[in-house]
């Protein structure tokens, strides 16, 4: 059992802290955060505004340099990585963002091949196969060809979702990826998420401010003021 | 992205990759057309300016060019074929005594205004005096028709000379006897020959030595504008030359028919402003286009931040967003070359037509000017890729 979860260890943080800006303007954003994620769970951390979710999100990712502490994310030493060992590490990422993101110039199943490019092992003909596969999966099979100011801010999450999942990857993290749409598209979208993620057996870090949607949770962790906690309520539910 | 070049490699990866660049400028079709529209622009600036500085060269150079002697004797003043100051015909005799030379022959040369026989319009020409004993130039018309012109006041025309002259020339050509001045006197123009203008003259008349004198009465017979120097079979013309550089004196300067005619080109590259200007021409068509080209990507890059700072964060490298925008400074420069070649093609057949300027097309212009594109977008596409060091993958959650 022991053994078992070491190996099945998703994303370990140990200590971690994160200063922003220099000198005078040196300000600590995140005060020794230590979480430990298993591989296949889904963990909701909400908070305040400003109190770090994102940044925290940022660091898991590889999308900033951590700075000191550890951080291990599926067999990535982020802590102290070069850039060039940030770029490997994001590609075992899946990102969600609250902005789609999607690229203006290219229809719905040319972004969600940009999720599969950029591993440079398929041929296009391959990339457009699984592309639109997965794009029936999340439901727009009828709108492969849509370009993204053709389609609805739910459909264009969708979109997002895809290309994040469409790579398979270990992790997928996402960012309250339900703010910019309503109640039932936000809800579509999460089931959607939480479904293809099962299937795949991948961990899901997800950051939200979205009640509604804390059931798809394994696991609910808090932040505030930079530190990590487990959320009072549940805490005390559990 | 293969690290080792290996052509079939690089061209699997070239036809496996998404066309970005290009699908980006597709999707904006003003954009598109506004970069087009500024390469060809800046293409057909060069293309002119370029087409320009050539015929210059070489219409300025039509006479030096078609001068048939083997060594050419100057003032040591001498500027150019305009402007080639005299010295002593005593030189020339001087120069039979070098071993090697066979004879050596005087050009008379200066400007004069005639009436053009058609309008009756005063133009000023180039006045050419020639030993009508033997053939000065390598112009057929001019060599047949010696004979004619050891007549007084008998001369040859330049059929195409600036200006309206088509029903004088086709009197001519007919056998008609036209009549014109030259200064006070009554000149008969009784055959033609072909050089063209050039910046400097609008055409050109030649004669022998005696009817030019006759035409500048104040020149006298002793004081010449060129000497043409003919050697003997199988004589060494460069050494030859340098002779001649020693025994004569300091005032007169010795050329090989090729130094010369470098000479002459020199002459308008550097130190008449024309080659500059056109020069400057030249770098100024291709700052408009980086400029423009600049504008263009720098506003291309600028509105996909956000989606490359994603496409950094899903783990793709600086280097391919690299690739993006200097795949689209290729197709740019491709689709902005091609229209501004056509362009040109007329814009050079319509100088002639207009200018008598021998302007052409040469296959090696058409390439440097392709090159110059592709440098043109390439350096935009360099400067406009300092843009995508903002796109932060950190800054778009
Ligand atoms: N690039 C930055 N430079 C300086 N300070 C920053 C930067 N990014 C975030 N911060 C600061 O770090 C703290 C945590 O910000 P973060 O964005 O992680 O909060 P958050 O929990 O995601 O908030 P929200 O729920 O509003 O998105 C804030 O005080 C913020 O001002
Ligand atoms: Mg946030």
């Amino acid at each position: 059992m022991k053994t078992s979860t070491a190996i099945s260890t998703a994303i370990r943080v140990q200590h971690l802290d994160h200063f922003f800006g220099s000198g005078r303007l040196r300000k600590q954003a995140l005060f020794d955060i230590n979480l430990e994620i298993q591989a296949g769970e889904i963990v909701i951390m909400t908070g305040p505004s400003g109190s770090g979710k994102t940044t925290l999100l940022t660091l898991i990712g590889g999308l900033r340099s951590a700075q000191s502490g550890s951080l291990n994310v599926v067999g990535h030493e982020i802590t102290d990585a070069s850039e060039s060992e940030l770029v490997l590490a994001r590609r075992d990422n899946g990102y969600i963002f609250q902005a789609h993101n999607l690229h203006q110039s290219l229809s719905a199943v040319e972004n969600v091949q940009m999720g599969l490019e950029v591993q440079g092992n398929m041929t296009k003909a391959e990339r457009y196969k699984i592309a639109t596969e997965m794009l029936e999966k999340v439901g727009l099979g009828d709108h492969t060809t849509y370009y993204p100011a053709d389609l609805s801010g739910g459909q264009k999450q969708r979109v997002a979702i895809a290309r994040a999942l469409v790579s398979q990857p270990k992790i997928v993290l996402a960012d309250e990826p339900t703010a910019a749409l309503d109640k039932q598209s936000g809800r579509d979208v999460v089931e959607i998420m939480h479904d293809l993620a099962k299937q795949q057996g991948c961990t899901i870090l997800l950051v939200t401010h979205d009640n509604r949607i804390l059931d798809i949770a394994d696991r609910i962790v808090y932040m505030e003021d930079g530190r990590l906690a487990a959320q009072p309520e549940f805490a005390e539910a559990g | 992205m293969p690290g080792k070049f290996n052509p079939t490699k690089l061209l699997q990866a070239f036809q496996n990759r998404t066309p970005l660049g290009f699908k980006q400028l597709k999707h904006d079709r003003l954009r598109l057309l506004t970069a087009i529209a500024g390469i060809t622009f800046a293409d057909v600036l060069i293309f002119m300016q370029l087409g320009f500085s050539d015929a210059l060269y070489k219409t300025n150079t039509q006479f030096p060019r078609q001068i048939q002697t083997d060594l050419v004797v100057l003032s040591s003043e001498a500027e150019n074929f305009g402007r080639l100051r005299t010295f002593s015909r005593r030189r020339l005799y001087q120069a039979l005594d070098v071993q090697g030379v066979d004879h050596a022959d005087a050009l008379y040369i200066a400007t004069k205004e005639w009436k053009n026989p058609q309008t009756r319009e005063k133009k000023s020409m180039l006045l050419i005096g020639q030993n009508p004993a033997r053939p000065a130039f390598t112009l057929p018309e001019v060599n047949e028709n010696l004979e004619k012109i050891k007549l007084p006041n008998h001369v040859l025309f330049d059929r195409a000379a600036r200006g309206e002259y088509q029903e004088a020339i086709a009197q001519v050509d007919a056998g008609e006897l036209v009549t014109t001045e030259v200064g006070l006197q009554t000149v008969s123009v009784v055959g033609l020959f072909e050089v063209g203008a050039s910046f400097a003259s609008d055409g050109a008349i030649i004669t022998s030595d005696q009817n030019f004198l006759r035409l500048f009465p104040r020149k006298e017979a002793g004081v010449v504008s060129m000497g043409l120097i003919q050697l003997e079979a199988g004589a060494d013309a460069e050494q030859v030359r340098a002779n001649l550089s020693t025994h004569l004196a300091d005032d007169v300067q010795v050329f090989t028919h090729e130094e010369y005619v470098d000479f002459e080109v020199d002459d308008i590259k550097s130190d008449s402003p024309i080659g500059f200007v056109f020069g400057l021409g030249s770098v100024m068509g291709f700052i408009v286009g980086v400029v423009i080209v600049y504008q263009v990507l720098s506003t291309d890059v600028n509105s996909h931040l956000a989606e490359y700072a994603t496409f950094k964060a899903m783990g793709y490298r600086n280097s391919y967003l690299l690739g993006v925008v200097f795949e689209e400074a290729l197709i740019l420069s491709l689709l902005g070359f091609f229209p501004s070649l056509l362009v040109a093609l007329g814009a050079y057949q319509l100088t002639a037509r207009a200018t008598a300027l021998a302007i052409s097309m040469p296959a090696s212009r058409a390439l440097i000017v392709f090159m110059l594109t592709l440098l043109m977008c390439n350096v935009s596409g360099a400067i406009a890729t300092r843009r995508l060091q903002s796109a932060d993958p950190a800054d778009i959650f």
